[in-house]
């Protein structure tokens, strides 16, 4: 779908891009990186929109540099940035941007109402842009997006600005455009847990150069860390300290450091999961105690992660527990009574 | 009495999700997107395709524009006169604030809006490259303006007819005036959208254009009435240059039978006026290659 060779792109004062070479294929690949590391050059570039001042890139197999317009035609673009006039309805907008792609009156109207009922807009696409939700505005975003059926998508955080709920419904809209639809995304953002969940395919570039390039179980690989948090009893008054004897008797590493600024923190204990039994080692412990499981999650990775050094060390190590953490899902619902939705929801990506 | 059927209701009440299709079709090329985005501004010049509330400014300067027009001819018709009571070319001359409110008000409009609300890199990440999107918008603003100042023209013609003034006459100056009215609606309208794009904020847009098209002819022709009370006569015809409406009105005089604005009727003869039509082409080609220059930062 994207190919780059050595792909560089330059300023006067900052390098954008240093000879990035990418081979991305059809499916949902992600494209992580902290800001300014080159994410929306990347898309420019692709789009065809600025020259790179060197390498080479193709899209849909077609050069950058020479065919932009072809290439425009079967790509769809969704910018990170606010980009709708709030005085038209989303009907009117899309309707007018399905034009702007080349498809005739009659069928940029039907392309539009199509649209935008597979992204989730159904009555309010008459009213004005303006009295719009950030999700539905998002919504219309993709719309446009994808009203001329490209071939592929390019979302540039398509994410930002949503509540948990809209967050989780635009990631699973992005999932169905490639298995429903058909169309092949690239979607960045700067958080690699979000990603994990939605794309098959995850690429990190950092101050514009590739940081790692994989399919995206094997990030979820290194992502072992358990978080659980537990109720205190009369029994035990301080439940964390005696679920961290428990564990630490059981032989399961506890992480030293707990999560610092957040409320509560010192009742989350952060565990190493060393596979499958060890969801069930925390679970019969908790119960043992007696104690009401608040939530047991693994922590979503964040992209400095991955800098971290070591952090591929341990994926590495990790290689033989890999089948175990696809497995995570099936961990029992219902623990000691407590156990909450959102822990085991997180548990089965 | 309806007698109870058990078993499943029937297929016919079920609602079908056709899912996602494709989209087959053809898909047009940069000519035909142009085209749309070109007929979608010029409506929207006129609040067509728009809210209610915005066909309301457009719409009240355009009769504003028409009115005048249908009184001279209707007193043209009343009192048989033989020509009409002013030239053709004149007409816009005459109106010039009301073509400076109209351009205020939509050129802004016209760009600003897709500035403003980031709407531009939608339109960049499309087939379409920039020197389409800045023809069809300088096209439509072009042909708002043309349809604005046109009409009138046309009004008088069908009046001098039904006054039965003499035809090739009337047709002379009916063709001049077009001609003339067409090379403003191109420079004002020029002038106007760099001006509204220089700034994604509307009301600075707007405050723009009326400041340049009315101080620059208002000081032009203060000095000018100022040169003629000093008899420096041959200086005026030069100051001219300094306003888009002396420019004009410099043109249709040396060029195209118009009697001269200027004051005490200096208007430029065919020698200065080439040099005053090579500025409008100059200010033209100007506006065009600013406004190029001003989406090459704007795309993405």
């Amino acid at each position: 779908m994207i190919v780059t060779e050595s792909l560089s792109m330059r300023y006067p004062r900052v390098t954008a891009l240093d000879r990035l070479s990418l081979d991305i294929g059809p499916g949902v690949t992600g494209l992580v990186g902290a800001n300014g590391a080159g994410k929306s050059t990347l898309i420019k570039i692709l789009l065809g929109l600025s020259p790179a001042t060197e390498g080479r890139a193709a899209v849909l197999g077609l050069d950058v540099a020479t065919s932009g317009a072809a290439i425009r035609e079967q790509v769809g673009y969704m910018p990170e940035h606010d980009c709708l006039p709030p005085d038209v309805s989303a009907t009117e907008f899309v309707v007018h941007m399905a034009r702007m792609s080349g498809l005739p009156p009659a069928a940029a109207r039907e392309r539009t109402a199509d649209t935008l009922r597979h992204v989730g807009l159904y009555e309010e696409r008459y009213r004005p842009i303006g009295g719009y939700s950030t999700g539905m505005k998002q919504r219309v975003k993709l719309a446009q997006a994808l009203v001329h059926d490209p071939r592929l998508v390019l979302l540039d955080e398509p994410t930002n600005g949503l509540d948990p709920v809209g967050r989780d419904e635009m990631l699973g809209l992005i999932r169905r455009i490639h298995t429903d639809f058909g169309i092949s995304v690239l979607v960045t953002s700067h958080l690699l847990g979000e990603l994990e969940r939605t794309c098959d395919h995850v690429v990190v570039i950092d101050g514009g150069s590739l940081l790692r390039s994989s399919s995206t179980s094997d990030f979820t690989r290194i992502t072992t860390t358990l978080a659980v948090e537990v109720t205190d009893s009369d029994e035990h008054p301080d439940g964390t300290a005696a679920l961290r004897d428990k564990l630490t008797a059981a032989g399961i590493t506890l992480h030293a450091g707990t999560e610092e600024g957040l409320p509560g923190a010192g009742h989350v204990l952060l565990l190493e999961a060393a596979g499958e039994e060890t969801y069930d080692t925390v679970r019969d412990t908790v119960a043992g105690l007696g104690l009401g499981l608040v939530r047991m999650e693994q922590r979503r990775h964040h992209i400095a992660e991955v800098f971290r050094p070591g952090g591929a060390d341990r994926g590495a190590e990790r290689g033989v527990d890999q089948a175990a953490d696809q497995a995570v899902g099936q961990v029992p619902d219902q623990v000691a009574g407590q156990g909450t939705d959102q822990s085991t929801e997180a548990q089965a990506r | 009495m309806s007698t109870h059927t058990p078993g499943p209701a029937p297929e016919t009440t079920r609602i079908h999700n056709i899912g996602y299709r494709n989209y087959e079709g053809r898909r047009l090329g940069r000519a035909y997107v142009r085209r749309s985005l070109y007929s979608q501004s010029l409506r929207g010049a006129y609040g067509l395709g728009r809210s209610a509330k915005s066909k309301v400014l457009p719409m009240i300067l355009f009769a504003l524009m028409c009115v005048p027009a249908a009184i001279v001819v209707a007193v043209a018709v009343a009192t048989k006169a033989k020509g009409l009571p002013l030239e053709y070319t004149s007409y816009a001359i005459f109106t010039q604030p009301i073509i400076g409110l109209y351009l205020a008000s939509q050129a802004p409009q016209s760009v600003s809006r897709d500035l403003r609300f980031k709407t531009v890199p939608l339109y960049f990440s499309r087939p379409i490259e920039r020197s389409d999107y800045v023809l069809a918008k300088f096209a439509a603003m072009a042909s708002a303006l043309f349809i604005l100042t046109g009409i009138p023209l046309v009004i008088l013609f069908a009046g001098s007819l039904l006054a039965k003034m003499d035809f090739s006459d009337q047709a002379a100056g009916f063709g001049q005036g077009l001609v003339s009215v067409a090379l403003m609606s191109v420079l004002f309208g020029g002038i106007a959208l760099v001006l509204a794009a220089l700034t994604p904020r509307r009301g600075f847009g707007v405050a723009a254009i009326i400041a340049t098209l009315t101080i620059t002819s208002v000081a032009v022709t203060v000095i000018q009435e100022i040169a003629r009370a000093t008899d420096a006569l041959d200086v005026i015809e030069w100051f001219g240059l300094f306003s888009p409406t002396t420019l004009i009105d410099g043109v249709q005089t040396a060029f195209l039978g118009a009697v001269s604005g200027f004051p005490g009727g200096q208007g430029p003869g065919t020698g200065v006026g080439v040099i005053y039509l090579l500025t409008v082409l100059a200010l033209i080609a100007g506006s065009y290659a600013v406004l190029m220059r001003r989406y090459r930062k704007a795309g993405l």
